[in-house]
């Protein structure tokens, strides 16, 4: 299991579990499961979706961001989120 | 009514007034300090995770980076200030300017020219009267700061460092910071910091060893990417807490004003009371004077 959070300078846009998260970094689409090796990526502008512990899927639109994963723990900071 | 309680009573009317406008201001403030210390409190998720980050890629690879790099003979440094948009709150903005004049003095005596960047009214003021250079100012925005507001102080600041000092006139080795830390609700204190060249040794992260991070697309983009964003949100922060600090500077001051009309009133009352009771006695010893002068005077004519 994934602990995934959101942040923006500005506040904790969303934080909980999930089964996975997708990203499109610089380099290209990028999934995340659990156990993942620690990664810092850059994000480009785009969507970032979390598949969530109850099969739902939240979707955020990350300008400015990056993402970080390590322990099973992802943080994906955002100029802003939405 | 006499003159003298007259005057009383009309200074009274207008300190109730002043009293009245002090109240409602420390009220205000009292409650926005509460949301100002929210804001601090929410930036802050953001603000450990990229210090994690920049000291992860910091120390795990040995990219050497222009925001990261000291000068070997620094010319200029800027000196940014952040003061209140408006008075009424005590020493604040003078406690903030006042601690930049002496890293001003500190740095001219290291032989740095000195470039101001101010943020805030009262700050813009006292250097305008004072026929002072200002590079570059922003007001508007002191008790309630946006992160795009961060982002435009630290853009043209971060500019200004990348540019060469040597050549260009705005260009800068240095960027330090002055602002007010809110310690709690009763201390707040200015605080001079050096923003830039970045010293990346602050392992506040609670994890003593971090992890082998891999990076995407390398080390030196990571770097590129996140050291402007750690600066905007370091100025992001310094913000909020001066912000916090300038509503609990003003709280603090527009109760002691309130403190000083009940004060003020209740001196006055008591003069007014004084003034009313001479005023009645003299009415009473005129009136006995004159029966007195009537009775003599019918008295004398029998």
């Amino acid at each position: 299991m994934l602990r995934v959070e959101v942040v923006t300078p500005e506040k904790r846009v969303w934080s909980g579990e999930a089964k996975m998260v997708s990203a499109r970094t610089l380099e290209g689409d990028l999934g995340v499961l659990p156990d993942h090796a620690p990664l810092l990526g850059v994000l480009a502008d785009g969507t970032v979706s979390i598949k969530t512990t109850d099969g739902s899927v939240n979707d955020f639109v990350i300008h400015g961001g990056f993402i970080s994963v390590a322990n099973n723990r992802v943080s994906i900071l955002g100029e802003s989120a939405n | 009514m006499g003159a003298q309680l007259r005057i009383y009573r009309r200074r009274m009317r207008s300190v109730k007034a002043t009293k009245k406008i002090t109240k409602a201001m420390e009220l205000i403030s009292a409650s926005r300090i509460v949301k100002a210390q929210q804001k601090v409190a929410a930036s802050s998720p953001y603000a450990n995770e990229l210090t994690r980050a920049v000291s992860a890629v910091a120390s795990l690879s040995s990219t050497n980076h222009p925001l990261t790099t000291e000068s070997a003979n620094p010319k200029r440094a800027a000196v940014l200030i952040i003061t209140a948009d408006r008075g009424m709150a005590g020493a604040y903005s003078n406690a903030a300017i006042k601690e930049g004049d002496q890293l001003v003095t500190l740095l001219e005596s290291r032989g740095l020219e000195v470039n101001p960047y101010l943020v805030g009214r009262k700050g813009i003021n006292f250097y305008k009267f004072r026929n002072r250079k200002i590079t570059q100012s922003w007001s508007g925005f002191s008790d309630n700061p946006t992160y795009a507001h961060a982002k435009e102080v630290s853009d043209s600041l971060i500019a200004a460092f990348i540019a060469d000092a040597q050549t260009d006139p705005n260009g800068v080795d240095e960027l330090h910071i002055i602002y007010t830390e809110f310690k709690s609700m009763i201390t707040q204190t200015p605080d001079a910091k050096r923003m830039l060249p970045l010293e990346v040794v602050e392992s506040s992260a609670p994890a003593g060893l971090l992890p082998m991070y891999e990076f995407e697309p390398n080390a030196g983009e990571v770097l590129n990417a996140l050291l402007p964003r750690y600066i905007q949100a370091r100025v992001f922060n310094a913000m909020l807490q001066s912000a916090a600090s300038e509503h609990a500077a003003r709280r603090r001051a527009m109760k002691s004003a309130t403190d000083n009309a009940d004060e003020l009133i209740k001196s006055l009352t008591r003069l007014a009371n004084a003034a009313r009771q001479a005023e009645i006695t003299q009415e009473i010893s005129e009136i006995v004077g004159g029966a007195d002068a009537l009775a003599s005077a019918s008295a004398g004519s029998e």
